[in-house]
């Protein structure tokens, strides 16, 4: 097994991508009709802030034109995650129904099976949401350029994807003990979303200590924003702290790969 | 005897729903944590602009906030319903056997469901955001009456507008898209992510040109006492009005598409 090539070793999930990309567009109506769904998401996701901004001058240091870009940044991010991880939250139907002892049964790591079982296309149309509000946001606001400025903007992206990838593991280990109370995961990965869309500095201390730290939200869009603009922070947030964005998302991963491994530890079996 | 029957169902309904208590708990804290969320944003909009905003001061925005994440469990603003689904697998066609109307009964047995979820999501929701934030109430004793009134009104209007989605099942047998869009139309116009009160004035023209805001932003705006007397009546008559205009598409729908109504396999 040992000298396999990278290639033969992925051959497998490549294969069921590839099958899962082929059922999705064999499907042409329905595959559209979620397409134009998901791009109608982005852009009532986008009115909400929108709404909100258009009446005040400004609200937590940011003006509108700042967050269109926390706004595309966090939706870019968001929707590659789920793009890739998002049907990690199927695994109750799995664990309900027993199916997820088949994935025991194959020769290969359990996480990389859920994630590689699926792939949806449909979230490319909210990412486009999110891709425009990001190139808008770029132009409208005054940024003053440089390599460092372009290295930021990369690497929280990069950081931000990363995040919310590690929400949806972090979640799916959680189900293991949770089950039917799948909803009290939604609270932190959707509600993490939409956390990650809002001026951090509007929040109290415990609102702070949750999604600006705990499941570090405030570092997907927010606090790189606030570095790239040269805004002042607020408490508890610097505006350098915009440059730590790796370092939260290296941390929500230590804690999603923890929970993982403790959820299929636990885990007893579906019976039959 | 045949209003029993529908008697029966809601209870049912209500029963069926009360088997799930950690699904209960964990929509609880979603609702929660979205609530928090909100305070946050929408209390930092009224300070920015001075102390209101479009009409809402703090106590008011509070009150919206809290009813409106205590009513998701109630007003079904997901698209997804059951029969739907029964109408997708054939088992619609036992339902047209029963002495009972197809529409009504699947809206009484929606209805109960949604009473039940008042209790473990609804109150608590409420509670937290009393207890956490504080929130305006109605100064008149007849406004809890009137409240109370368009809040059961606007969850049996979204009970009955959602059989529709259902219904479109019908003629296009797999409705998952359109309960998506629904999802993503009605919980926007109803005025879940913003008060409509905030839109600007052509997107408030086309929001009270639906049904939605009847499901959720009425009665909230009747129970937090920013409409009150007259007006508040005004907004239930509309209730009404939109709730007898559903119910009679639902009752043509339905029986169109049972003259409609293919079963595949056997």
């Amino acid at each position: 097994m040992a000298d396999l090539s990278i290639a033969a070793r992925t051959a497998p999930y490549r294969a069921v991508l590839a099958a899962r990309i082929r059922a999705q567009r064999t499907y042409r109506s329905n595959f559209l009709l979620d397409l134009a769904s998901s791009l109608l998401i982005g852009l009532v996701e986008l009115a909400e802030v929108w709404v909100v901004f258009r009446s005040v001058d400004s609200l937590g240091g940011l003006d509108l034109a700042a967050i269109v870009l926390v706004f595309g940044l966090a939706d870019v991010a968001y929707s590659l995650a789920d793009l890739a991880f998002g049907h990690c939250d199927t695994l109750p139907t799995y664990l309900r129904a027993g199916t997820l002892d088949v994935f025991y049964l194959r020769p290969q790591p359990l996480l990389l099976q859920l994630v590689t079982s699926d792939i949806s296309l449909r979230r490319l149309a909210r990412a486009g949401v999110g891709v425009v509000a990001v190139v808008v946001g770029l132009s409208i606001n005054d940024i003053a350029w440089s390599a460092s400025a372009v290295g930021l903007l990369v690497l929280s992206l990069a950081s931000g994807v990363a995040t919310f990838a590690a929400m949806f593991v972090w979640a799916a280990g959680a189900q293991f003990f949770l089950l039917d109370g799948a909803e009290a995961t939604n609270a932190f990965v959707y509600g993490g979303r939409y956390a990650a869309t809002q001026p951090a500095s509007v929040w109290d201390r415990p609102l702070k200590v949750v999604f600006g730290f705990f499941f570090p939200m405030a570092f997907a869009a927010y606090l790189p924003v606030v570095t790239l603009l040269g805004l002042p922070g607020s408490e508890w947030m610097p505006s350098w702290l915009g440059w730590c964005a790796p370092l939260a998302a290296l941390w929500m991963w230590g804690l999603a790969l923890l929970t993982w491994r403790t959820g299929v530890r636990h885990y007893q079996g579906g019976g039959g | 005897m045949f209003v029993r029957a529908y008697v029966r169902l809601l209870v049912a309904g209500f029963r069926r729903q009360s088997t799930y208590r950690l699904a209960a708990l964990g929509g609880l804290v979603a609702n929660t944590t979205f609530g928090l969320l909100k305070v946050a944003l929408l209390f930092a909009a009224i300070d920015a602009s001075g102390g209101e905003l479009a009409g809402y001061d703090a106590a008011t925005m509070s009150t919206y906030i809290w009813i409106s994440q205590g009513l998701l469990g109630s007003v079904n603003l997901s698209g997804r319903t059951e029969v739907a689904d029964r109408i997708r697998t054939g088992d619609i066609s036992v339902d047209f056997l029963r002495p009972l109307d197809v529409h009504l009964a699947s809206i009484t047995s929606e209805v109960g469901r949604a009473l039940f979820a008042l209790i473990p999501r609804g109150v608590p929701a409420v509670a937290i955001g009393a207890l956490l934030v504080g929130m305006a109430v109605p100064d008149s004793p007849a406004a809890y009456v009137v409240g109370a009134v368009s809040l059961v009104l606007g969850i049996v209007l979204s009970a009955a507008t959602v059989y529709l989605v259902g219904a479109c099942g019908f003629w296009l047998v797999e409705t998952r898209g359109i309960a998506i869009l629904y999802m993503i139309v009605s919980g926007f116009l109803a005025g879940l992510f913003v008060p409509i009160a905030m839109f600007p004035d052509w997107l408030h023209t086309v929001a009270t040109a639906t049904p939605f805001p009847s499901m959720m932003m009425y009665p909230i705006d009747i129970l937090s006492g920013r409409v009150d007397g007259a007006e508040s009546l005004g907004l239930v008559a509309l209730q009404v009005g939109w709730l007898v205009l559903v119910l009679g598409v639902g009752q043509l729908a339905t029986r169109a598409g049972r003259r409609r109504l293919e079963v595949q396999g056997g």
